[in-house]
């Protein structure tokens, strides 16, 4: 019985909380983020030559070989830093899924390159209805004499714009299990991808047409509806990750100001209803943490409880990340609804965490449903 | 990570598991004992019970041998706990001594203390209660007033103490008393351990919303205690209460009541029809009930990884500071869903002859907010969260 990192997994944490303190302070966040692309080719580089793109990536794809749990641990510093860019959507999601369900064609064309930092994938999952079960999706792939012809419109692409290709779901028949995941690079023929403006200024999101994109027989991943499920729960757990380190980073935040933030005479830390405001997020927070934990390491270790596990921890650690952060700007007072202070990026990328690949009653049914109330 | 526990572990398991199965008195004892009104006989059944898992090996299981312990890992305790709690065993009628006293005199005792006190502590030929509130003093304990007077080799006691579980029946009561009235309200407090058969002790009863008899007033006339009854320093007992405190905050209870409660919970909204389909299908109580199930077991994890850190010796972090306020939360919580589940059946009083599971929630539901209160309130354990763990200035 042993529930806690390894020390390797602390020295990960320790590292990257170093690195994104030097390389992605705030103030560079908010550079990235004022950027047109979201991402800075230069912290990606730097990213790369730490071997964080391919930490998920098995060894012989020029990868670490680690597992979700070690994912985890290093996303919860990103999202500390609230650090722009497609790495979560990449390195834990794309990353996984070509894993999992590629060929050794595909293999060796993208997720070589993903680990070495040399190309990024998308995820494209969510439906224009916003659905996300297949039963749901409009985009379809028809079998074709050459392959998949794939039609219609994602929603909601993370990192479209600079993505290399695309993981795209697709509905193959009419059935709530006929669903396949196929590899797109981004400049097939028939792809079209249209900015959406975002809330969150630390994440570009797009819409992305697939019209009669043709993918080829090797381009579909192996797994169908079973590896559409862990591709979902890889991103629950990926995005839950970053919302433990996004709620730890705006209780720092809150309780740092109310330590030096005065009024009636004191430091407003002192008063109660400050000081059970940041209570309250630490009694959600940490008991969350735990759970996220526990998620990504059932993702690998304990495959039957690990649908389970990852729409439990994305249910509850986004809805705490939203609350805590709504909490934090509220200890701030005026100065945290200015755009001048850096709080407002952790509570926008909140929301957009809580939202993204299933909102909390989506993965309450889930758990209800996969628990056989 | 590894979630596994060794075989030596589940061979453990098994082996507790089978002792319990074979001792588990039959009768009167069995179950979810909440029930705080204890007679005399119900008393002695109790004793009884604490004696033979002692016998058994399972009492006090991170003790020191020399002690009566059996100085075993975190692990093994934990594993003793969740058997107890899954296998229905009746509670422990000495745990306030094997929780709290016992771990304080092995800390701060002398050894004649150590010798003199706890083996009947683990024996249950002594059972302790805590006298720490007092009318005046609830959240701001450390205002306490009770008197304790140094007249040759004894303190002469004046006071009253209040909400004191178990002092109807407790044979002594370690207790915080003022030493130094004229010392700032920390410094001039000693802990002292207190016969409850002194001359001069008077115990009123005190009746829980509940209805039971739960805890108590004790009222102190010139009671007289021998000196060496003093544990650590004179006027350092807030030391060494707070040394008591941390035990109490690191009983690495397991969660398996909470997910016991959840389990009854959830059998409870099943069986339950509302508009020709069960509540557990009914879209707004299961999304509520997922939700705790979740919360649930988020509590559980938070727990291992504190039982980890004690594995590894390791002072758990900040989210311990939050353990006292999220479970019993999370209890009573589980507590109120429930009710609402029962709907007005939910009203009726438990020896009402229509009272659901004779009554069993609506009692847990009061009794759950009573652990929300006792051993300081959310409140409080907010400040506390606030203070020490975030290091936020004191607002006093």
């Amino acid at each position: 019985m042993d529930f806690g990192l390894t020390e390797e997994q602390e020295q990960l944490r320790e590292s990257a909380r170093h690195f994104l303190a030097s390389e992605c302070p705030a103030q560079k966040m908010r550079e990235i983020a004022a950027d047109a692309p979201g991402l800075s080719p230069e912290l990606e580089r730097k990213m790369a030559q730490l071997g964080w793109p391919g930490l998920i990536v098995p060894e012989q794809f020029g990868g670490a070989g680690l597992g979700m749990l070690d994912m985890a641990v290093l996303l919860e510093e990103c999202g500390y830093a609230a650090m722009p860019g497609p790495f979560l959507f990449s390195a834990a999601i794309a990353a996984y899924a070509l894993a999992a369900g590629g060929g050794d064609e595909i293999k060796t064309r993208w997720l070589r390159a993903l680990a070495a930092g040399d190309a990024t994938g998308a995820v494209a999952i969510v439906e224009a209805n916003d659905g996300l079960a297949p039963s749901d999706f409009a985009v379809s792939a028809r079998t074709a004499p050459a392959g998949a012809v794939i039609n219609g419109v994602k929603m909601f692409v993370p990192y479209a714009q600079s993505a290399s290709f695309f993981i795209v779901a697709a509905r193959t028949g009419a059935g709530a299990r006929d669903v396949e995941l196929f590899v797109v690079p981004a400049n097939a023929a028939g792809v079209k991808i249209r900015p959406l403006k975002a809330l969150d200024l630390t994440r570009r999101l797009a819409l992305v047409e697939f019209d009669g994109v043709l993918a080829p027989p090797e381009a579909q991943l192996r797994g169908g509806a079973d590896l559409y499920e862990r591709v979902l729960g890889a991103g629950a757990i990926a995005i839950s990750a970053d919302s433990i380190g996004g709620a730890q980073r705006v209780l720092d935040m809150a309780v740092e100001y109310a330590k030096v933030r005065e009024q009636f005479g004191k430091p407003i830390g002192s008063f109660q209803a400050i000081k059970h405001a940041a209570a309250e997020i630490v009694a959600d927070l940490e008991p969350a943490r735990a759970l996220v934990w526990y998620a990504a390491y059932a993702f690998d270790a304990l495959p039957r409880e690990a649908a389970r596990a990852a729409a439990m921890a994305k249910a509850r650690a986004c809805e705490v990340y939203s609350r805590a952060a709504g909490k934090a700007v509220l200890m701030h007072g005026g100065i945290g609804f200015t755009w001048e202070h850096d709080i407002h990026f952790w509570f926008k990328r909140a929301r957009l965490n809580e939202s993204l690949f299933g909102a909390p009653p989506y993965h309450r049914e889930r758990v209800a449903a996969l628990g056989g109330y | 990570m590894d979630l596994n526990y060794t075989p030596e572990e589940e061979a453990f398991r098994r082996q507790v598991r089978n002792w319990l199965d074979e001792n588990i008195p039959t009768s009167g004892l069995r179950g979810f004992d909440r029930n705080a009104d204890r007679d005399k006989s119900t008393l002695e059944k109790m004793k009884i019970w604490q004696r033979r898992v002692h016998q058994a090996g399972y009492l006090a299981l991170s003790w020191p041998k020399e002690y009566g312990g059996q100085a075993m890992d975190p692990v093994r305790q934990s594993i003793v706990n969740e058997e107890m709690v899954r296998t229905r065993a009746p509670a422990l009628i000495g745990a306030m001594g094997i929780s709290m006293v016992g771990p304080t005199l092995i800390t701060w005792g002398n050894d004649e203390q150590k010798a003199r006190y706890l083996p009947k502590i683990l024996t249950a030929e002594e059972i302790w209660c805590q006298g720490y509130s007092e009318p005046g003093s609830g959240s701001d304990l450390a205002s306490l007033r009770t008197r304790a007077e140094i007249v040759g080799d004894e303190f002469v006691v004046n006071g009253q103490k209040v909400w004191t579980s178990n002092a109807h029946f407790a044979d002594m009561m370690f207790c915080l008393v003022r030493t130094d009235p004229d010392a700032p309200k920390h410094r001039g407090i000693s802990y002292i351990l207190i016969d409850m058969k002194s001359p001069g002790i008077t115990v009123k009863p005190l009746v829980q919303m509940t209805g039971d008899r739960g805890f108590n007033e004790v009222f102190f006339d010139n009671v007289r205690v021998p000196r060496r009854n003093l544990v650590g320093k004179l006027n350092e007992g807030w030391m060494v209460a707070n040394a008591t405190l941390f035990h109490e905050r690191n009983m690495l209870g397991s969660t398996t009541t909470t997910q016991m409660l959840f389990n009854r919970l959830k059998a409870l909204a099943a069986a339950t029809m509302r508009g020709g389909r069960p509540l557990t299908h009914d879209p707004v109580f299961r999304q509520r009930l997922a939700d705790l199930e979740i919360r649930v077991e988020a509590m559980k994890y938070h727990m291992l990884r504190q039982l980890t850190d004690s594995i590894r010796g390791r002072n758990p972090g900040l989210g311990a500071w939050a353990n006292k306020l999220v479970g019993t939360e999370l209890n009573h919580d589980l507590a109120a869903a429930a009710m609402e589940a029962m709907g007005d059946y939910a009203l009726l009083a438990r020896d009402d002859g229509h009272a659901m599971d004779r009554g069993f929630w609506p009692y847990e539901w009061m009794f759950t907010l009573g652990l929300v209160i006792g051993g300081g309130t959310s409140h409080i354990q907010k400040n506390i969260i606030a203070e020490r763990g975030l290091k936020l200035p004191k607002s006093r």
